[in-house]
């Protein structure tokens, strides 16, 4: 009844392929953006933008980016830690080495050095499939452990290995507080959601998924494994590199090479998973549920009232965690993003049952 | 040329002991298609539940005797380990069939943490002892040939043996028994297997109660070397490297993968980790692994992958 | 609509529910009047939990004691929260943010990661960070570091005692030249942070400095300890944590390394670390900043006050090994640096983190305080001021017999010579580093 697009004609190409072409979804993604941008600013509380708001803007922005790899185009890698930690460590020495450097062009240096270490460390992806690939890219993950820990120039000669940002402001205006931070992280994240849209609905895009669903088939029909895989690697990074950058500099502060372990890559590979392989909104349901279950946990006995040890409660915390985990798998393998689908094609015959 | 056949010998046992680790791996990936990151998470769970009943049990029963002690608490893990081995079945395994191989593997991620959680809510935080009798002292060996002799960890050396027996027991199991050549129907084709007459869901339970076992080994072994404690459950991430070196699907692979990774885990981190800085073990294993999986992409003795359009 | 869809609608509903509520749950109000607010940043689960897990019951059984004993600092109630961290700084980060608005007196992490994390935070927040033992070695210089307290000792001061303590086991600084001593270190920020004192020692004495580093958590170091074997060095200094110290001792029986002469930092040097493997680790050293046992007064007053009325935190055989009492000591140091700071800013009232900050940089413990407070014996007299934000540079060794740790020598002092240009070069760089710069006099009196 109100989710039909009745009278909705479209008279140029450029309407029809448009992303929204559904006006209750302009006017819906319309008053979304209108919230996170002007009413959650001015109306959440601080704790709420610092701990929440800020690491989902960030989480699901690599949860994109890993997307980009795992769920258009069929590469499981479990090296995402490594490549945050590539992008936040060059960020951060372009930053330091530099006098003047503006914060967008250090955070997007960072990204281009990930795209680098993550079209090298791609290059295995050419002969390897599947499991295998995916624990040959634990390779990268541990490799940067390594890196970053020992090889003193990363760190700009630190001798603790820790590094840290501070004052941080784009073109003058500040990003110090909470909401400056957000809106920050907010603003980055809407314009790479867009480009990834756009990347999957392009010629690149159905060559990644060509290479996904059959990629004999798709070198049969013309497609370059060496290209797409090797260009998905590199933008996947990218993205993930930017993120990366974006966690050390604007949610940690300050950071040691621990901040991008495996336990980060299993994380984001969780996100994707449970919100949807081959969805850019699944990226953002995953990452608000792994975000928010934490804290959820976290706050559980002091609802229930019962007093339990801070050890029971962070090992049940794990407990549940992973049972959630398994729950969601056998639930909706598909991930959130095939049950948001869902919703939405009840909702187009609503009302009426079929 | 002394040091040299220490690092040897010492990469040779260790990897013995990542085989170990990796058998689980192996076992579980050819019978049901499933790559179990649990395994070191079951391989935690194994020890915790063997050093604490080890422990418990005198105190519940007064017996104080060490063997028997130890003999009793062997038992009621192997319990624990079939009763989970049943539970993964039923709750997580029996309802996920034929999903792709991703989606398996992140619910076993998920049971990782499960059982993360639930070992050191049942069993406590703490380090554990788990003393099975396995020697401490180290072997000198050749001490006339090589000054100082040659180093030979008497514990690394018990566990390889019993690592040994275990794959000699192993390989008797699928060979003869009856149970042995379901599992191998199983792992060749699940729907001949099951047109035969084989229960699936049995099966599975059995593999994973044998994987389970297996952890068990591993985690008494590692366990008694470097007490029972969380960081237990990383073993898993040494011997993944082997994992795949060897063939997800090759138990003789898992051997070989074991001692090529041991070895040149050791001799990298000797040899050349001195000029890089040192700490160079855990990549190193996997870029080895990486280097070999470029010129086998199946692993050492895997099944090859044959695609079909 | 079929039992499928109910069934997914279902799922989605209970997640949509729960966001809702997770959004509207705000961090609970703050500390009620009257009451001092103190967080306690613990880790019981993961890797480190056995060495974590005594020093967070310490901290808690000595709140519990201040308020059974003595009702409070003048009067004020002490309350406490715990929040896991796990060693990690992310989760160490998001505890002190959810904390840090509740009033918070002091912060210990626990942790050199996060408190080098925390470091850049707490100037805004205003909530000094006590890092007893561990943390940023610069840090001793308070003019550069107005709120980082590293009482009685960082890495560098503990270094240096251990050089101190081998050169007169081996006759004399002289007698140093051409030995070699390697340090088996954890890799991360807190094991790295003794390797510039321990080069500008070997500088100066003529010994060769073998850096040896283990993977956290550091459970693999067969290969470490087939490398010291081989180079065969003449001491091995331990800067491990968790379950890395007992590992290093396990590989050190492995392969015949004779461990009296391994020493360990005052953090490889407690009982979870040598129980496991006994009779074997016989002779390992290590440093020691409090005495350990059940016979200190405060000892048994907490025993006493708390454990007998069914209060205590831990386990009663735990209180009093050596990081129980160091948690007490951090405890207690907090507890006197808000009384401290009540002197000055009223007494009976609530004090806030500047205040307590004032507090920490105004310490005078002396023995006769000490000792009534009941620590005779178990720590050495520590002062602070304006400048020395560590207010004691003295150790000294303790020696594992096979079944209790015993002091085997006097206190000894880190020397300042060395370590106060090395603190003024690291203070100078970080305040560049940041564009800060010194306090000024003025400054101190606040």
């Amino acid at each position: 009844m109100l989710y039909r697009e009745n009278g909705q004609f479209k008279t140029s190409y450029r309407s029809d392929q448009q992303i929204f072409p559904i006006l209750q979804d302009r006017l819906a993604i319309g008053v979304l953006l209108l919230l996170a941008f002007v009413a959650v600013p001015l109306a959440a509380p601080e704790y709420m933008l610092r701990a929440i708001l800020t690491p989902f803007l960030i989480l699901s922005l690599a949860a994109l980016g890993l997307n980009l790899l795992v769920g258009y185009c069929g590469q499981i890698s479990l090296g995402t830690g490594a490549f945050m930690a590539v992008g936040a460590y060059a960020a951060y020495n372009a930053m330091v080495r530099v006098d003047g450097m503006p914060l967008l062009v250090a955070l997007l240096l960072g990204g281009l050095c990930a795209t680098a270490v993550g079209a090298l460390f791609g290059i295995p992806s050419l002969r390897i499939k599947g499991l295998y690939l995916a624990v040959a890219t634990l390779a990268a993950q541990f490799f940067a452990d390594w890196a970053f820990l020992r090889i003193p120039a990363f760190t700009n000669n630190s001798s603790s290995g820790s590094v840290s940002v501070a004052r941080l402001s784009f073109f003058g205006l500040p990003i110090e507080s909470p909401a400056q931070k957000y809106l920050f992280c907010l603003a980055i994240l809407a314009v790479f959601a867009l480009l990834a849209k756009n990347i999957v609905r392009s010629h690149l895009g159905r060559e990644w998924m060509a290479i996904r669903d059959m990629d004999v088939a798709a070198e049969v029909i013309g497609i370059r494994p060496v290209h797409a895989k090797l260009t998905a690697f590199a933008v996947s990074s990218f993205v993930v590199g930017v993120a990366g950058a974006l966690w050390g500099f604007v949610h940690l502060g300050s950071w040691e090479p621990a901040a991008f372990s495996i336990d980060r890559s299993f994380q984001l590979l969780f996100m994707i998973i449970i919100g949807g392989l081959g969805s850019i909104m699944g990226s953002f349901f995953g990452a608000a549920f792994i975000v928010m279950l934490p804290v959820l946990l976290d706050q559980l006995p002091a609802w229930l009232g019962v007093p339990i040890s801070t050890a029971t409660s962070s090992n049940l915390q794990f407990m549940i965690f992973g049972a959630l985990i398994v729950f969601f798998l056998i639930a909706e393998p598909h991930g959130l993003a095939r049950l948001w689908s869902i919703g939405k094609e009840k909702l187009r015959l609503w009302p009426f049952p079929h | 040329m002394g040091p040299f056949l220490e690092t040897l010998f010492g990469g040779l046992m260790v990897g013995m002991l990542y085989s170990l680790v990796a058998l689980g791996f192996v076992l579980i990936f050819k019978a049901s298609g499933v790559f179990n990151f649990a395994q070191g998470a079951m391989v935690l769970f194994a020890a915790l539940a063997m050093a604490r009943f080890a422990e418990w049990i005198p105190q519940w029963t007064g017996l104080h005797d060490k063997f028997v002690a130890n003999a009793l608490a062997f038992a009621a893990a192997i319990v624990v380990m079939v009763a989970l081995a049943w539970v993964i079945q039923k709750l997580v395994l029996g309802r996920l069939v034929n999903q792709e191989g991703i989606t398996l593997l992140m619910a076993t991620l998920g049971i990782t943490y499960f059982l993360e959680g639930l070992g050191q809510v049942a069993f406590g935080n703490d380090i554990y002892k788990l003393d099975v009798g396995l020697p401490k002292d180290p072997l000198f060996l050749f001490e006339k040939t090589f000054s100082g002799g040659i180093l030979v960890n008497q514990e690394d050396l018990a566990a390889a043996l019993i690592a040994a027996v275990l794959v000699a027991a192993l390989a008797l199991f699928f060979q003869k028994t009856a149970t042995g050549r379901a599992l191998r129907a199983v792992a060749d084709d699940h729907q001949a297997a099951q047109s035969v007459g084989i229960p699936l869901d049995r099966i599975w339970v059995i593999v994973w109660s044998v994987a389970g076992i297996v952890a068990l080994v591993a985690g008494i072994v590692w366990g008694s070397k470097l007490g029972v404690q969380f960081s237990l459950s990383l073993v898993a991430l040494k011997a993944l490297p082997v994992v795949i070196l060897g063939g997800l699907t090759s138990v003789p692979g898992a051997i070989v993968g074991g001692l090529l990774i041991g070895v040149g885990e050791k001799l990298s981190e000797i040899y050349i980790g001195p000029h890089l800085g040192g700490g160079i073990e855990i990549w190193f294993a996997y870029v080895l692994a990486l280097l070999f999986l470029l010129v086998r992409p199946q692993g050492l003795f895997g099944e090859k992958i044959i695609d079909r359009v | 609509m079929t039992l499928e869809t109910l069934k997914r609608i279902a799922v989605a509903g209970a997640l949509v529910a729960a966001g809702a509520a997770a959004l509207v749950t705000a961090p609970s109000a703050l500390a009620q009047a009257k009451e001092q607010f103190f967080p306690l940043l613990v880790y019981r689960t993961g890797p480190y939990a056995p060495n974590g897990t005594p020093w967070a019951n310490g901290k808690q059984d000595y709140l519990k004691l201040i308020n059974a004993r003595d009702g409070g600092i003048n009067g004020v109630k002490a309350v406490w929260e715990e929040c896991e961290t796990g060693y990690a700084t992310d989760r160490g980060v998001e505890c002190y943010e959810r904390l840090k608005g509740k009033g918070a007196s002091f912060f210990d992490p626990q942790a050199t990661g996060i408190t080098f994390a925390l470091t850049e935070k707490v100037p805004n927040d205003k909530i000094p960070l006590l890092t007893l033992g561990y943390g940023l070695s610069a840090a001793q210089d308070g003019t550069a570091f107005k709120w980082n307290f590293p009482l009685m000792g960082s890495y560098w001061t503990g270094s240096d005692i251990i050089i101190q303590a081998i050169a007169k086991k081996e006759g004399g600084f002289d007698k140093l030249k051409g030995k070699k001593i390697a340090l088996v270190y954890h890799d991360s920020p807190f094991g790295k942070e003794p390797i510039p004192l321990l080069q500008e020692r070997a500088k100066m004495h003529g010994f060769e400095l073998q850096l040896l580093p283990v993977t956290a958590p550091g459970v693999e170091q067969k290969a470490t300890w087939l490398q010291v074997r081989q180079s065969r060095p003449d001491y091995v200094l331990l800067w491990g944590w968790g379950v890395m110290n007992s590992t290093a001792l396990k590989e050190a029986v492995a392969t015949g390394y004779p461990r009296d002469k391994m020493y360990g930092v005052w953090w490889s040097g407690a009982e979870p670390d040598v129980k496991d493997v006994g009779e074997a680790a016989k002779g390992y050293n290590a440093l020691a900043l409090n005495t350990s046992g059940q016979q200190p007064k405060v000892i048994q007053d907490i025993l006493k006050y708390v454990h007998d009325k069914g209060q205590g935190t831990g386990p009663r055989e735990e209180v009093g090994s050596i990081l129980y009492t160091r948690g007490v000591i951090i405890q207690m140091l907090g507890v006197e640096a808000v009384r401290r700071a009540q002197e000055r800013f009223g007494k009976g009232k609530v004090m806030t983190g500047e205040q307590v900050r004032w507090g920490f940089e105004n310490l005078a413990l002396d023995q006769k305080k000490l000792d009534s407070l009941g620590f005779a014996g178990v720590l050495r007299p520590l002062s602070t001021s304006c400048a020395d934000h560590m207010g004691s540079t003295w150790a000294r060794i303790e020696t594992w017999d096979g079944s209790k740790w015993t002091m085997t020598s006097d206190f000894m002092q880190a020397d300042e010579q060395i370590i106060k240009p090395m603190v003024k070069t690291a203070a100078e760089k970080y305040l560049s580093d940041k564009k800060l710069t010194r306090r000024t006099p003025a400054d101190c009196q606040t």
